[in-house]
């Protein structure tokens, strides 16, 4: 990869972020007058008033613009107004317990997903390879509240021997990570089976066989580390589906992290959280989406050379 | 996705024998589903908002102390759960179709304006697909219905904008493509404007590619749908979803779980089979998807 197709790839992040700035600042301003939605449709005049001086909104709407970026810019996404605290403030609280709860769910689709999909894809067309090619297609279908809802039907109401709700022990964590990598494992394991099914029919696979390799040293040596370079590719699609799986995990169990904190702020129409969360969840997107963009060039020899695409 | 052109009109025809055992019970349950939403008024038992406070949290009729007069149950309320998950499959069905409907129409839309323009118009169009598909649904519908509040149009057209940027991808790829095929070339020669080339040319010969791109959206649509329901912020009471009922159910587990479960199984189901039924279909119309 060329320094200048690097330095594209960061040009067209920022630009992004830049979009998605703008996206917020113009939803938020045709969404109605901010004074009488913080205050209410009766507040006093004299009140309206003091809060639209206080927070510009009497200046054009250029001018508004202007410093909405540069305060953006600066880290200051506006005051919560339960509390009255920063926004940033708010969110940061919370970050840790859904960063816990992703990192933890990623380990088990990892570690379930992928060996599921490559042993999938070495033994095609027997039961094993039926099974899990079914209950992939099972768990696409099955929304993560559903699966929330069963698991604590039977393991919270008929067996009574996991919590339900809140994070104090870990073993608070058991139902929520289960509930997440359900879906993303089977996700995993029907993206690497078919990376894998795609290296195993490789002519290199054959030159390898007929140079004298054992079958499994073959599969070893060649197939995975070919068939791992696609399922890095898919790791954008990943995290904006784990944003979205513990937006809705959290809910069902209580779990007090950003997705809870995003639908109760939704709720209460608590603006600068909900645009502080968009904003970092769009970041962390573009981030993510740049990085394996980077990382496939860096893996895959074939685009480091020239033009890339 | 580059040459999934020309669909043979054989292919068209469906031959039941020809469907797996699995799609054809999914078309059956999709068609019952159907049926019993166009129906909903008169195959259910009772109004969906009708109360009964006497007859709270009534069991299905296979559990102890259940009857044939509420066969699944009755809710907090004593409002039979049959028929309000016939209601509520009727709205999630509906807003599910609606909202595929708007999204195909506008990524289609957007897919051949950034075709037909190409320059900073294409240009344009690629960073905001590049923006839909980096930022996850959900967390857009949320902020929208933050700032703008609930309603039901609003809902139904946020969840239009759901999935677009796939039509938008996939129409301009093949609309760049097939404006260098000869037939597209030769009416555009013949004197035709690009609107009838596009409508009446082009879009026919994608016309298998969206309406996959359909199938495959629609069962996505009931999960947004349903999560957003569920989480409160979707469809409002007094309308109700089965996402709707499994978040007020989820009160009730430990009591009556059928009023969430029931209606569970039923988005489980349902969407499973549009789903099995979109696979079997892009396979069939999409030669070109068809592989592992």
């Amino acid at each position: 990869m060329t320094t200048l197709s690097v330095a594209s790839k960061i040009l067209r992040a920022l630009i992004t972020v830049f979009l998605l700035v703008s996206f917020v600042f113009v939803v938020l301003r045709l969404s109605g007058d901010p004074a009488i939605q913080m205050l209410g449709v009766d507040a006093d005049p004299r009140a309206l008033d003091a809060f639209r001086e206080r927070w510009g909104l009497d200046r054009p709407i250029w001018d508004q613009y202007v410093s909405y970026l540069w305060n953006i810019f600066q880290g200051d996404f506006g005051h919560s107004f339960i509390g009255n605290r920063p926004a940033t403030e708010v969110v940061a609280e919370r970050l840790p317990k859904t960063l816990w709860l992703m990192g933890l769910t990623t380990i088990f689709t990892f570690g379930i997903g992928i060996p599921a999909g490559v042993y999938a894809a070495l033994h095609r067309n027997t039961a094993v390879d039926r099974l899990t090619m079914g209950l992939t297609v099972a768990s696409f279908s099955l929304p993560n509240f559903v699966v929330g809802i069963v698991l604590i039907m039977l393991f919270g109401v008929v067996l009574r021997v996991l919590p339900t709700a809140g994070s104090e022990t870990w073993l608070h964590y058991i139902l929520p990570v289960a509930t997440m990598a359900t879906a993303d494992a089977a996700i995993f394991a029907r993206f690497s089976r078919s990376a894998m099914l795609e290296v195993l029919s490789a002519p290199f696979m054959r030159t390898a066989r007929a140079k004298g390799l054992l079958w499994t040293e073959a599969v070893r040596r060649h197939a995975l580390p070919n068939a791992s370079i696609p399922i890095v590719t898919v790791g954008g699609i990943y995290v904006g589906r784990q944003i979205a799986a513990a937006t809705i995990t959290e809910n069902v169990f209580a779990w007090p992290g950003i997705g809870k904190l995003l639908v109760a702020s939704v709720q209460n129409r608590d603006l600068a959280v909900v645009q502080c969360i968009v904003i970092l969840v769009g970041v962390t997107m573009v981030v993510t989406n740049l990085l394996v963009d980077l990382a496939y060039g860096w893996l895959d020899p074939r685009t480091r050379s020239g033009e890339s695409k | 996705m580059t040459t999934a052109l020309p669909t043979d009109r054989k292919t068209w025809r469906v031959d039941l024998g020809d469907m797996p055992p699995s799609v054809l019970v999914s078309a059956a349950w999709v068609s019952l589903m159907a049926v019993i939403a166009l129906l909903a008024d008169v195959v259910a038992p009772y109004d969906y908002q009708d109360m009964d406070l006497l007859g709270r949290l009534k069991p299905p009729v296979w559990m102890d102390g259940g009857t044939w007069a509420h066969p699944l149950g009755t809710d907090d309320l004593g409002r039979d759960v049959l028929s309000r998950i016939i209601e509520s499959l009727r709205i999630s069905l509906f807003v599910a179709l609606l909202g595929t409907l708007i999204g195909a129409v506008l990524g289609t839309v957007i897919g051949f304006t950034a075709a037909h323009f190409r320059g900073w118009v294409d240009h344009v169009v690629m960073v905001l697909i590049d923006f839909q598909a980096a930022l996850p649904f959900i967390i857009l519908a949320l902020a929208v219905l933050a700032f703008f509040g609930n309603s039901f149009v609003l809902f139904v057209l946020v969840m239009g904008v759901y999935g677009w940027e796939r039509y938008a991808r996939i129409v301009r790829g093949l609309a760049l493509s097939a404006s260098s095929h000869g037939y597209a070339v030769a009416v555009r020669t013949l004197g035709a404007n690009p609107v009838r080339v596009y409508l009446r040319h082009i879009l026919p010969n994608m016309g298998s590619a969206i309406i996959v791109n359909m199938t495959l959206n629609f069962p996505e649509t009931i999960l947004v749908e349903t999560s957003l329901s569920f989480l409160g912020l979707g469809i409002q009471p007094p309308l109700t979803s089965l996402g709707n009922m499994v978040g007020f159910g989820r009160d009730y587990l430990l009591t009556a779980w059928w009023i969430a479960v029931l209606p569970s199984i039923v988005i489980f189901v349902t969407t499973l089979a549009f789903s099995l039924l979109g696979d079997w279909l892009r396979d069939r119309l999409d030669p070109t998807l068809r592989g592992t």
